[in-house]
């Protein structure tokens, strides 16, 4: 269990890992992550669950390796194991058929769009996809969603490759053209699913969008993971991670994921093996 | 009664002084040596009709291990008290035992009762670090499965009690350690995790298989551990660990916890290696406040004291008499410098520009008429607000129930609260074959009550299981 069967860098320092959990792989719904951990002592990190190969009993995760628990992830290779694999974790995807829906995932969020994209495809939807990346060679599952969706736009910042801008400035493009778009899934950096959701908004288009604060357990134990839906407060791991877009406080999602970051610059500064929190301990 | 014998005072323990002490995580008690233990156990009066075992949920016969350690036979006072609680060492640290067996021992009455939790944990200590552990003998196999769903107390000595009759089972724990509470919330210097993870190995010997990281309700469904996976009975025990809040205007800014969140990175994160690599990161408030009264409370604050906050200021809405925490964890919070600000609770938590907690405007109370618990119920004291500036604020008002188990499980009868209905003395819930008993069905309470709880539905488990093979042999042999 937990081994690695595949590895793959399909962007730099973006990973695709398939990993040996049958039960896992049998179960897993679209839109549900698990939490994995590399070594003693670890980080429990969350990751969405991107596919799942039934013969093979494995599920696909990709991941940016964008910090200290990412990194040493991305050290593994093919026969290691995962010291620890929980899941699947969240609520699974509604899916139904929206008749005309669209997809949309910014840099690595594009993974997690991936398996929604195919529920909403078997359910009957026509999908319209959006994929964004800083640059061209950031952008990743190009073919993938291709296969899925019957149009796929891409954009990147620097407009190395496909239109030059933001996934917003295509869907608002696409929504000028009088796509009779009526359903939305935006999964991304914050400020992205932000923007997409301040647009559908205005033209009252049902959005949901998939929230990563930081996390603990995942079981719902910790509190860790609140986020303020309509002015509730919910804990992603269990209530979401998907929510409606246009009730979620995005402001406060952005905050709270920063919660770290001076101790995260301060242990990086330090060297790898200094972390926050044990000094103190001593 | 021998005069001689309450003459003798309780003997105290010996403790790392606080000064000291608020700069590890080491345990706190020292415990007692051979000759106090001897000495403490000469107090108790070996009591016809002893009270004291009355005050205990899982009925130790107390007398009877005390005697064992008075004539210096240690070892042998540990299996006494192992014969109907597993879990001595922990027990001996963590019981409320000036409210369960101490409060009710007759020694009490005129003078200060027998040091029951420390002789129950110098017992178990002794038998322990002497290589003495005699592993649990089991019965032959009985071919029957049992699903054991969370590793806390409940679980852990249900596992315990059926592998020794023979039965083949499996634990499921959702996180990456077992233990429950143990090791997620009770800190190092209150309970070292080295004596868990001793506990657990022997479960381990025992046969009994141990699954981390196996969220039941999300990986397997009850139903599908029965019909699917073949475990002829299945018990609950997955604990009350739903963290409530306060609902206070300012309660999700930065640097506010709950005291799950906060304990949960301070000890299951850095998993017993202080000091060594652990990655996951915890804020360090210079000035902190922690928002309760039981022993999550005094946890929450003793380890952000040890985190190395200069002020930590705890806040109860009621008098320190109704404090629920454990009187000698009151005691040494106390004696760290944890300063009680009682009847009084924060009504709003302030923030920074950049959305951290700064500081708590915290409001007087006075106890006004009972309410339903008995209790005088607190009622705000106006114009008394004052401000008090924090880094972190840490929320220990108590625990819900995890509807993991309950959303997942079609036809299991919960109560409004959400926890699981089960018999009081066998732990059946609404569904044949699934039991429940813990802080799941009771609302957070003891260690030793959830221990309980796991022994009697042990039991009740043994005997339907023993009834189903009886009545499918009489079937085989129709
Ligand atoms: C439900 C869920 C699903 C996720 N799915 C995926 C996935 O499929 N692929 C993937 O690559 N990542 C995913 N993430 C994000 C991933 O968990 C984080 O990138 C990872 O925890 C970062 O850990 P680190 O120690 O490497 O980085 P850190 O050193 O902790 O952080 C590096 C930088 O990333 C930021 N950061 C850290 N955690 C998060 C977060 N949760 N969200 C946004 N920014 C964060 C930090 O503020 C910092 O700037 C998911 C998160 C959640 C909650
Ligand atoms: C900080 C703190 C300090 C305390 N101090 C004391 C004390 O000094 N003395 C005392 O007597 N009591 C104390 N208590 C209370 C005591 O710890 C609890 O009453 C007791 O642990 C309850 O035991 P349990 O077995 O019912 O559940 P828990 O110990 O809560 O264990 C439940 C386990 O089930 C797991 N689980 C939950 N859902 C699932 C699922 N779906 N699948 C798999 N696993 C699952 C959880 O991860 C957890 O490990 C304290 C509690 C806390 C939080
Ligand atoms: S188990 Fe707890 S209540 Fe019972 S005798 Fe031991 S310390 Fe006292
Ligand atoms: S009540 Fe006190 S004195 Fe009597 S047997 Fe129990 S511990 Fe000993
Ligand atoms: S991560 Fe702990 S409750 Fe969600």
């Amino acid at each position: 269990m937990n081994e690695i069967i595949a590895k793959e860098e399909i962007a730099p320092d973006t990973y695709r890992y398939q990993i040996y959990h049958p039960r896992i792989a049998q179960k897993r719904k679209a839109g549900q992550f698990v939490i994995v951990r590399t070594h003693d002592g670890g980080e429990r990190v969350p990751l969405t669950i991107v596919g799942s190969d039934l013969t093979a009993g494995t599920v696909t995760l990709i991941f940016q390796a964008v910090g200290h628990s990412t990194r040493e992830l991305a050290q593994l290779g093919v026969g290691d194991r995962l010291l620890d694999l929980a899941g699947p974790l969240g609520q699974a995807t509604h899916i139904e058929n929206y008749g005309r829906a669209c997809v949309i995932g910014g840099g690595y969020g594009t993974a997690p769009v991936l398996p929604i994209a195919a529920a909403l495809g078997d359910a009957g939807n026509d999908l319209i996809g959006i994929i964004g990346a800083r640059t061209k060679e950031l952008v990743i599952l190009e073919q993938e969603l291709g296969d899925i969706c019957s149009r796929l736009e891409v954009a990147t910042d620097d407009g190395s490759y496909g239109h030059p801008g933001f996934v917003t400035d295509v869907l608002q493009a696409l929504l000028d053209e009088g796509e009779p778009i009526a359903f939305v899934l935006a999964v991304g950096p914050s400020p992205m699913m932000r923007a997409v959701a301040n647009l559908t908004k205005q033209r009252a288009i049902r959005t949901m969008v998939s929230l990563n604060p930081l996390m603990v357990d995942g079981t719902g134990m910790c509190g860790g993971c609140r986020v303020e839906v309509g002015g509730e407060t919910k804990f992603a791991c269990v209530d979401g991670p998907e929510f409606d877009g246009h009730q979620v406080n995005f402001d406060l999602l952005m905050k709270r994921q920063g919660t770290y970051k001076p101790e995260e610059q301060e242990a990086a500064a330090h060297g790898p093996h200094c972390r926050i929190g044990l000094d103190a301990a001593r | 009664m021998s005069p001689k014998a309450t003459a003798i005072p309780r003997q105290p323990m010996r403790e790392q002084p606080p000064l000291e002490r608020i700069g590890n995580f080491e345990e706190v008690p020292l415990g007692y040596t051979e000759e106090q233990a001897r000495v403490e156990a000469g107090r108790c009066l070996q009591c016809k009709k002893p009270k004291c075992i009355e005050g205990c949920p899982v009925a130790v016969d107390i007398p009877g291990f005390v005697a064992l350690v008075h004539e210096g036979k240690f070892a042998e006072a540990a299996r006494k008290i192992k014969e109907t609680n597993v879990l001595p060492a922990v027990c001996g640290r963590v019981c409320p035992q000036e409210t369960q067996c101490e409060e009710l021992c007759v020694l009490g009455k005129k003078g200060e009762s027998a040091a029951i939790g420390r002789l129950e944990r110098f017992a178990a200590d002794w038998e322990r670090t002497q290589g003495l552990v005699e592993r649990p003998r089991t019965a032959p196999p009985t071919g029957r499965r049992v699903a054991i769903i969370g590793s806390g107390p409940a679980g852990l000595t249900c596992a315990a009690d059926l592998a020794r009759l023979g039965h083949d089972v499996t634990v499921f724990e959702a996180l990456h350690e077992m233990g429950g509470v143990l090791v997620y919330g009770i800190p190092e210097f209150r309970l070292p995790k080295k004596i868990l993870r001793e506990e657990i190995d022997a479960l381990r010997d025992m046969g009994v298989k141990l699954e981390t990281s196996a969220v039941i309700g999300k990986l397997a469904t009850i139903d599908e551990l029965v019909h699917e996976d073949g475990f002829d009975a299945v018990f609950v025990g997955t604990g009350a660990g739903l963290p409530h809040f306060m609902e206070i205007p300012g309660e999700n800014l930065l640097g506010v916890y709950s005291a799950n969140e906060f304990l949960t990175r301070a000890n299951l994160m850095r998993a017993y290696s202080f000091g060594e690599a652990a990655d996951t990161p915890i804020a360090r408030g210079k000035r902190v406040m922690v928002v309760g009264g039981g022993n999550v409370a005094m946890d929450s604050a003793r380890t952000a004291r040890r985190l190395g906050a200069e002020k930590v200021v705890l806040a109860y809405r009621r008098s320190r008499d109704e404090m629920p925490a454990r009187a000698e964890e009151i005691h040494h919070a106390e004696e760290e410098g944890i300063e009680f600000h009682l009847l009084t609770v924060p009504v709003e938590l302030r923030g920074d520009e950049m959305g951290r907690v700064s500081s708590a405007v915290m409001q007087k109370m006075e106890l006004g008429e009972p309410d339903d618990s008995g209790r005088r119920r607190p009622v705000p004291v106006e114009g008394s607000e004052y401000e008090e500036p924090i880094d972190v604020a840490i929320i220990a008002i108590g625990a819900g129930a995890n509807p993991l188990i309950s959303s997942t499980t079609a036809g299991l009868e919960t109560n409004r609260r959400g926890y699981i209905v089960s018999d009081p003395e066998t732990g059946a819930t609404s569904i044949p074959g699934v039991y429940a008993g813990g802080d799941i069905v009771t609302g957070s309470a003891t260690v030793i009550e959830a221990m309980g709880a796991g022994r009697r539905a042990a039991a009740a488990i043994h005997q339907h299981l023993m009834e189903v093979r009886r009545s499918t042999e009489a079937r085989a042999e129709v």
